[in-house]
């Protein structure tokens, strides 16, 4: 084992160099259709980028709209949302409501500025190992060419130090370390705040 | 620590009455209604100055910065803010009172979850600046901008610094309570103090650390009078749109985007009552990671379109998605701003 890993295990074909982005892709899959296909692509040994991480839900149905944000907010580059064919659904008519919760999403995504090709919807039944492996080559491609996400987490434990408290230190403004209740220091009181 | 009475000059506190623990009210960016709210507890502002020594509130009465500053850590039982976290002096404030507060409460939506200021995380500082400095509403020929530092002949002048986005109270110092609403109900507002009064004067329990103070654990649908029973919509219409709304029946089975299933409880669910959909302002409901989240969830469970251009075509019934799922939660939700706007530019 060497000291350090690789950056980036290179493409079947090494074209490209080490230093490639490789996108991090969240995968939610359903039991019935889409994570069977992603199995059977494994047992076909029918090869797919490893930048998806696939999870597997009951249903498309069952996908909360919470789970995509947080994925985005907690730094994936994108999120495949897979399922039943429609009229396929293993709970009759679920995959609709997650169609229906997907264009919602994708509206408000790109209301706040995220490529709409960060959010991706396939439909892959039981049998289509090879075509859900194709589609997640495809958004891998589609993921790596628009390039890194990065969203910034909002949250207290995070906010201090990465990239939001970097752009306020950028412009000279406030950045005092991560608050604590007890035993937080506070530098001297700025001119502006004592009047 | 032993609190000292607040001493405003009045001499030597010799043969006084035991302190009263000691209340702050700030409003950092808001609209003043918080404390309009406050006021509006009528009678029973006499019993929040009976019952603290009021060092700060700067909407009603005389308090420097300074005295705050002189405190010891600790000392202040009780500080309300009430706005969000804008500006560098605002997050310095918020900080410092922190400091010298046992009790930190967030209190209504600007504070708690970035309210409508918190719309301004869809802009980012040059625009909201701009906006404000070269419209056509604005006399400003020499399209001038503020500058946060400006030498005189006396020295160096600051102003406050406007921050890239716009934060929720909690995303910068830790908090213990919330109060939500906008603004919170009057008599939401008393049942909470007081339940805090009573925890003072060991009369009664000191809720949890991280509850919502002063409302429901339940959803405004869950409060509001109307009928549900289809649950089916085939689209959205506007308020303008319609001439008359059933009385009796959910607005958003009428078609009206109401916020209701994902909105906490506690209002009283009074605007459905009057036939004007709920718009949020008591923030996300117990148990909602992310406001606009669950109602994205809820809108998708109800429209009845299945073909691809037919969804589309109901969606197009809410033009302003943003504005509609995030109108009081945007700041303090899992994206929390625009890409526009925390790729500030610095201008």
């Amino acid at each position: 084992m060497s000291a350090q890993a690789p950056v980036a295990p290179a493409p079947a074909g090494g074209v490209a160099p080490a230093t490639t982005f490789e996108p991090v892709i969240i995968g939610f899959t359903c039991n019935w259709c889409s994570y069977r296909a992603a199995d059977l692509a494994g047992t076909a040994r029918t090869k797919y980028p490893p930048n998806v991480r696939l999870i597997r839900l009951m249903c498309s149905g069952r996908l909360d709209p919470t789970f995509v944000l947080k994925a985005f907010s907690e730094g994936a580059d994108a999120v495949l949302v897979s399922g039943c064919h429609p009229g396929e659904c293993h709970y009759i008519e679920q995959n609709y409501k997650a169609l229906r919760r997907f264009k919602l999403l994708q509206r408000t995504i790109e209301s706040l500025g995220i490529e709409p090709q960060r959010l991706q919807l396939v439909w892959a039944s039981a049998a289509e190992g090879v075509r859900l492996a194709n589609e997640i080559a495809r958004v891998t491609e589609e993921v790596r060419a628009i390039g890194p996400l990065n969203w910034p987490v909002g949250n207290i434990v995070d906010i201090d130090g990465v990239s939001l408290e970097a752009a306020w230190e950028a412009t000279g403004g406030d950045a005092e370390g991560p608050p604590e209740t007890a035993d937080c220091v506070d530098p001297e009181p700025e001119p502006e705040a004592a009047r | 620590m032993s609190p000292i009475a607040g001493s405003n000059g009045s001499g030597t506190a010799a043969a006084r009455p035991p302190a009263k623990p000691k209340l702050a009210i700030f409003g950092a960016a808001s609209c003043g209604g918080c404390d309009i709210a406050i006021v509006n507890i009528h009678e029973h502002i006499v019993d929040v100055a009976n019952a603290f020594d009021i060092v700060l509130w700067p909407t009603v009465m005389d308090g420097k910065y300074s005295d705050i500053e002189a405190l010891a850590d600790g000392e202040i039982a009780v500080t309300l803010v009430s706005g969000s976290m804008r500006t560098n002096e605002t997050v310095h404030l918020a900080r410092l009172l922190r400091r010298k507060s046992q009790i930190m409460v967030s209190f209504g939506s600007c504070a708690s979850e970035g309210c409508i200021p918190g719309l301004a995380n869809l802009s980012s500082r040059k625009q909201i600046i701009d906006t404000a400095f070269s419209t056509s509403s604005t006399d400003n020929p020499d399209n001038l901008r503020p500058v946060w530092e400006c030498e005189v002949p006396e020295g160096v002048l600051h102003l406050p610094e406007f921050e890239p986005v716009l934060r929720t109270l909690d995303q910068v110092v830790d908090v213990d309570y919330t109060i939500p609403g906008c603004p919170p109900e009057s008599n939401q507002i008393w049942a909470a103090l007081e339940a805090v009064v009573k925890a003072l004067n060991g009369t009664g329990p000191l809720p949890p650390k991280g509850s919502v103070l002063g409302a429901g654990n339940s959803t405004v649908c869950d409060e509001c009078a109307r009928k549900r029973d289809v649950k089916k919509i085939d689209r959205f219409v506007r308020i303008q749109q319609v001439a008359g709304f059933d009385p009796e029946i959910c607005l958003l089975e009428q078609g009206l985007p109401c916020n209701g299933p994902a909105t906490r409880n506690g209002c009283g669910a009074l605007c459905p009552a009057v036939s004007a959909p709920c718009i949020g302002c008591y923030g996300a409901a117990e148990g909602v990671v992310d406001y606009g989240a669950r109602l994205m969830s809820a809108y998708a469970s109800v429209v009845q379109a299945i073909k691809p251009e037919e969804i589309d075509k109901v969606l197009d019934g809410i033009p302003d998605p943003v504005g509609q799922f995030y109108r009081f939660s945007l700041a303090g939700s899992l994206l929390h701003s625009s890409r526009s706007a925390w790729q500030d530019d610095g201008e």
